[in-house]
């Protein structure tokens, strides 16, 4: 009975893997692609979940931050006042960033080896064009 | 207790033991839950990986599943160069996915929907990177603070923003873990207790009602068997692009 399919050598099997592995290779950008793509069309409600987030972790900071300056300094309520105003403009620099497609970064610049001499003029045309390749970095 | 969506969340002990130094040191259901997923974590790979056989069984292609999937999340978000810190990766993911998968059996404790212990996994991530980030880079780490081209004078407002900015990745890691994790929790139960809300003030009537949000939570465990994965995911990807923001320092 067993005699009828003799086993296959090492040398099929790997014919056989290498062949699976050349099919699968192209199906496995397609569905990377399709995943940004469901990326983008689930991404309504999860960019808005996102950036909630990032504002309110951001106000959380500024204003624990605030409030815990004021303790030890004793300066109430400046810290807090000052603070709140800081975190909230940290919290939109956040948002700012993610929608972008600048990736999460503190102090984020554009990679240099996209174009030699870039001036802080043409800094912010770089982060555009930097987008799509950071989009995949977004979640 | 039936109807209350937050009674899963309570923090009750199992074991209790005495206190020593003012801490309670009982044995919680969440830190059994924890010390549940470190251990199936664990056996999974072990028992998964004991035959390493050419041909993997079910176990060791779910191990060699899991080990891929992180390796390429840190190829593609760290870098190459981040690949020595794939088993700090790796242990994260998983915590978080058992976590959050163990939460998913009815009756379980989810313990990745309390924010000490995401906060805690957050920090610790948040640590892990900054002491990587000054050991690589030493004071130049501080230049984070300063985007390039900024111009000196706007250093007063832009400094205190970008360290505001930076502190507050670990809270909103840790923020989006969690609220994730316990609203979708929550919902779950509160979509469970309308029918047996239904049930007692309808009788039968209420009970043949009651079959909506039977069928819609049937819908909303696929969507939070999703989100278990996507959250663990999202902590891990989130974590690699930190590791390379301190390798790679601007």
């Amino acid at each position: 009975m067993t005699e009828d399919r003799p086993t296959p050598s090492l040398d099929e099997i790997e014919a056989r893997l290498r062949e699976a592995r050349r099919g699968s290779a192209p199906a496995h950008d397609p569905s990377a692609a399709d995943g940004a793509d469901r990326d983008n069309g689930r991404g309504g409600l999860g960019l808005a979940f996102r950036v909630g987030v990032d504002i309110v972790a951001a106000l959380v900071v500024g204003v624990g931050g605030g409030m815990l300056l004021d303790r030890w300094l004793g300066t109430a309520p400046w810290g807090l006042i000052v603070m709140f105003f800081l975190g909230a403009a940290a919290g939109l620099m956040n948002v700012y960033r993610t929608v972008n497609g600048l990736g999460m970064g503190v102090g984020f610049s554009p990679p240099p080896a996209q174009d030699g001499g870039q001036s802080n003029g043409s800094s912010s045309d770089d982060r555009q064009s930097n987008q799509s390749s950071s989009d995949d970095r977004r979640t | 207790m039936a109807t209350d969506p937050l009674h899963q969340f309570q923090i009750q002990p199992v074991v209790e033991l005495p206190r020593v130094a003012g801490l309670d040191l009982s044995l919680t259901n969440s830190a059994v839950y924890m010390i549940l997923a470190a251990l199936l974590a664990t056996g999974l790979l072990i028992v998964g990986m004991r035959n390493r056989s050419l041909v993997p069984t079910r176990l060791q292609s779910i191990a060699e599943l899991l080990y891929e999937f992180v390796a390429n999340l840190v190829r593609e978000n760290a870098g190459a160069e981040a690949r020595k810190y794939f088993p700090f990766v790796f242990s994260i993911f998983i915590f978080i996915l058992f976590g959050n998968l163990l939460g998913m059996i009815p009756g379980t404790f989810t313990f990745t929907s309390h924010i000490i212990v995401t906060f805690a996994l957050a920090a610790t991530v948040f640590l892990f990177v900054t002491i990587l980030a000054l050991v690589k880079h030493g004071l130049h780490f501080f230049s984070f603070f300063m985007p390039a081209g900024t111009p000196i004078a706007l250093a007063v407002i832009i400094v205190p923003i970008e360290v505001i900015s930076y502190l507050s990745r670990p809270v909103s890691l840790s923020i989006r873990l969690f609220a994730n994790m316990m609203a979708g929790h929550t919902m779950l139960k509160v979509f469970a207790g309308f029918t047996v809300s239904m049930g007692a003030a309808l009788g039968a009537a209420g009970y043949a009602f009651g079959l909506v949000p039977v069928i819609l939570n049937v819908a909303l465990i696929g969507f939070e068997i999703l989100v278990a994965f996507m959250q663990a995911y999202v902590f891990t990807v989130l974590t690699c692009i930190y590791i390379r923001d301190a390798l790679e320092l601007h």
